[in-house]
């Protein structure tokens, strides 16, 4: 067994016992389906907008070569210098040596899903940067030397209380319980950071390729002020993130933040197109896009799940999965946790090394029905398992569906063999769970239906 | 071969075999979308058709996004309400920029100014108690205030104040997110400023248990005085 499925089964039986963390995650949760229920309702048709809302990213995703062209035409036009990095160890060789060149001391950071993706943050500190996180939940987790969480809310397994003492600690502030004071605090710390910051990285969430633009979606300010003040920004982006017009965001802005944070429009939606434009007086004298591939064309290759580059990472599928509410952001050990990651993270990494988070769900399809742009993630996690199985069959379980199917074919050898089951049935409880039972690892936290004392042909016999 | 080049040809030689258009069954089938142009209209929030109806809109929105709206009937009411706002807040110093709303407005005022459309210290407008900008349009369906780096003094100008002070005429007050696209492209076509920016409401952020706290990053306060 590989290290990575055991981390998770170890970690998941953990959290599922945790109750308190447990029930931090179901309060937050619960407020978000409340709030976004809400405006789902207000939209006149959510569900035909949610159609057009996958159409448009059908129609980006399976022009790609043409819409990305297009983007990097309009942004190169006005100044902006483009990179492409087939690889994450690429985007980073790119984005160390912008710094270097800029003889940058000090790098302020808005979230970026991307940045994680790559570990940006561990490559700028080895080479001798001081990179900050400037999202609150992203700054909050980076003190804590943590993964994100949640692809959207990243601190949300934590109380104030924890938050508190972790300002007191590492920034030397006063004790509070408030959530104001404690934003304050962040507040504070952060704002000198913008203002004698060198470079500023943001990540994007989505690329307009009509008038060569990212868009960046966010509540705090941070990222506004990321672009606004140090004299480099830079963008890093995966090539999904294209959409081809900018009317298109009079779609997606308001159904990403609906469907992530349950808002009718996030606070800020702010496009950038260019560094410092002549008669500007303020905004980076450079700018950086860096499109980032990292396996994104292996996921595309596979044009039965290539709907998995639609996402517009809003969260929402995590918010409403059964697994995620009971294991928690950080037992996946992935960037994306929740469906989403358990469909792309084989593609972006090792099928069979993460082919266990395809099996840890209960298919209820929950994420398919929330997801604004209609991904058919529950049938990709089944896709995921039979891809898995045909690259590396198991030679037991070969055997035993064939025996499954000899047997299941021959009626009156499968008549044989009901005593035997209902026998079986009463003795199994003597050593349920224990080393002697064969199937402990299925029975260990399952009961099986006990069997009819007369099954329905014997019903149906004794009818006539 | 460039990264560039290898890229593209991973992606072109992936989109080789067709995929499936979304809500289709048949794998097979065509890739035939069904959306229009003016759908989206039809999907969004409903906005009403009249001048009345919109203001009334954005003001519900203010209200839930605890920005400050006021409908003014003429441009003196505009100033007398600005000046009355950074007497009671005590303002001492204030960021702007040039132009025809706002050039009066601050006059006004009497007091020291900055101006962020021409080369200033980030130090200085860190210092300043308030940002007063125009704005592109007002976007009635969200409560939502459109700036550019040309129409609202650069980019800083409208998140690092404390307290943005967005001055706009009634016939700025669009209807919906598609319309107010639409403007856009019309006003810039060819030529768009390198920052366009959707504000709405005050900077928030929930990110401790989920518990809404205005002023994270940007301001604490976002007033709209429209006329």
């Amino acid at each position: 067994m590989s290290a990575p499925s055991v981390d998770f089964k170890k970690d998941a039986e953990r959290i599922t016992h945790d109750l308190r963390q447990r029930g931090l995650i179901q309060t937050a949760l619960k407020k978000y389906e409340v709030q976004r229920n809400a405006k789902t309702a207000a939209y006149q048709d959510w569900q035909s907008a949610r159609q057009t809302a996958a159409e448009t990213k059908w129609e980006a995703i399976n022009h790609l070569d043409k819409y990305l062209l297009e983007f990097v035409e309009k942004l190169e036009a006005r100044g902006t210098h483009v990179h492409w990095a087939s690889t994450a160890e690429q985007a980073r060789d790119i984005i160390l040596n912008i710094v270097r060149q800029k003889n940058a001391h000090s790098i302020i950071k808005s979230k970026a899903m991307t940045a994680e993706e790559i570990h940006l943050n561990d490559a700028l500190e080895k080479a001798g940067f001081e990179v900050v996180e400037s999202d609150l939940g992203e700054y909050i987790v980076q003190l804590r030397h943590e993964a994100p969480y949640h692809i959207v809310f990243p601190a949300m397994h934590l109380t104030r209380g924890e938050i508190s003492e972790l300002f007191e600690r590492e920034l030397g502030s006063a004790p509070t319980d408030n959530p104001e004071e404690l934003t304050m605090i962040a507040r504070r710390a952060l704002r000198q950071k913008y203002i004698t910051a060198d470079v500023g990285i943001t990540g994007t969430n989505f690329a307009i390729a009509e008038t060569g633009m990212i868009s960046i979606t966010e509540n705090e300010g941070n990222a506004r002020l990321t672009a606004a003040l140090p004299r480099t920004m830079i963008s890093l982006l995966g090539i999904e993130k294209v959409l081809p017009r900018l009317e298109d965001l009079a779609l997606f802005l308001p159904m990403l933040a609906t469907a992530g944070a349950g808002q009718a429009i996030t606070c800020y939606n702010s496009l950038y197109g260019g560094p410092r434009q002549p008669g500007e007086s303020d905004g980076p004298e450079d700018f950086h896009v860096v499109l980032l591939d990292n396996k994104r064309t292996h996921l595309l290759a596979d044009a039965e799940q290539r709907d998995a580059l639609h996402c517009i990472r809003c969260g929402a599928c995590l918010n409403v999965c059964p697994i995620y509410r009971n294991v928690g952001g950080h037992t996946y050990g992935t960037t994306y946790q929740g469906p989403i990651g358990s469909v792309i993270t084989p593609h972006l990494r090792n099928l069979q090394t993460w082919k266990h988070l395809s099996m840890a769900s209960s298919l209820c399809g929950a994420c398919t029905e929330t997801c604004p742009v209609k991904i058919n993630l529950h049938h990709h996690l089944l896709q995921n398992r039979r891809n898995a199985i045909a690259q590396k069959p198991v030679w037991w379980e070969k055997i035993a569906f064939k025996g499954f199917a000899f047997l299941m074919n021959r009626p009156r050898l499968f008549e044989l063999t009901k005593p035997f089951a209902r026998l079986g049935q009463k003795l199994h409880p003597l050593i349920k769970g224990t080393r002697l039972d064969p199937a402990r690892v299925w029975t260990k936290t399952r009961e099986l239906p006990e069997l009819a004392p007369e099954s329905f042909k014997e019903l149906w016999r004794a009818r006539r | 071969m460039s990264e560039r080049e290898k890229i593209l040809g991973r992606i072109r030689e992936a989109l080789s075999v067709p995929a499936p258009v979304p809500g289709s069954h048949d794998h097979q089938a065509p890739p035939v979308l069904q959306h229009r142009d003016d759908d989206v209209t039809r999907w969004l929030p409903a906005v009403g058709d009249t001048p009345e109806e919109r203001v009334e809109r954005f003001r519900a929105n203010a209200i839930e996004l605890r920005a400050d709206f006021h409908f003014f009937d003429t441009r003196e009411e505009a100033g007398a309400k600005l000046l009355e706002i950074a007497t009671a807040a005590g303002w001492k110093k204030v960021a702007s920029h040039r132009g025809d709303l706002t050039d009066g407005a601050c006059a006004a005022l009497g007091l020291p100014l900055l101006r962020t459309d021409e080369p200033y210290d980030v130090h200085a407008l860190e210092a300043c108690d308030a940002g007063i900008t125009e704005c592109d349009a007002l976007v009635a369906q969200t409560g939502t205030v459109i700036v550019t780096s040309r129409s609202a003094g650069g980019r800083a100008l409208s998140v690092l104040p404390p307290h943005h002070v967005v001055l706009a005429r009634r016939e700025q007050l669009v209807r919906d997110l598609p319309a107010a696209f639409a403007l856009l492209k019309e006003n810039y076509a060819g030529n768009f400023p390198s920052f366009m920016s959707l504000i709405t409401g005050p900077s928030r952020t929930g990110d401790i248990e989920r518990i809404l706290v205005l002023g994270a990053h940007g301001p604490k306060k976002l007033t709209i005085l429209c006329f």
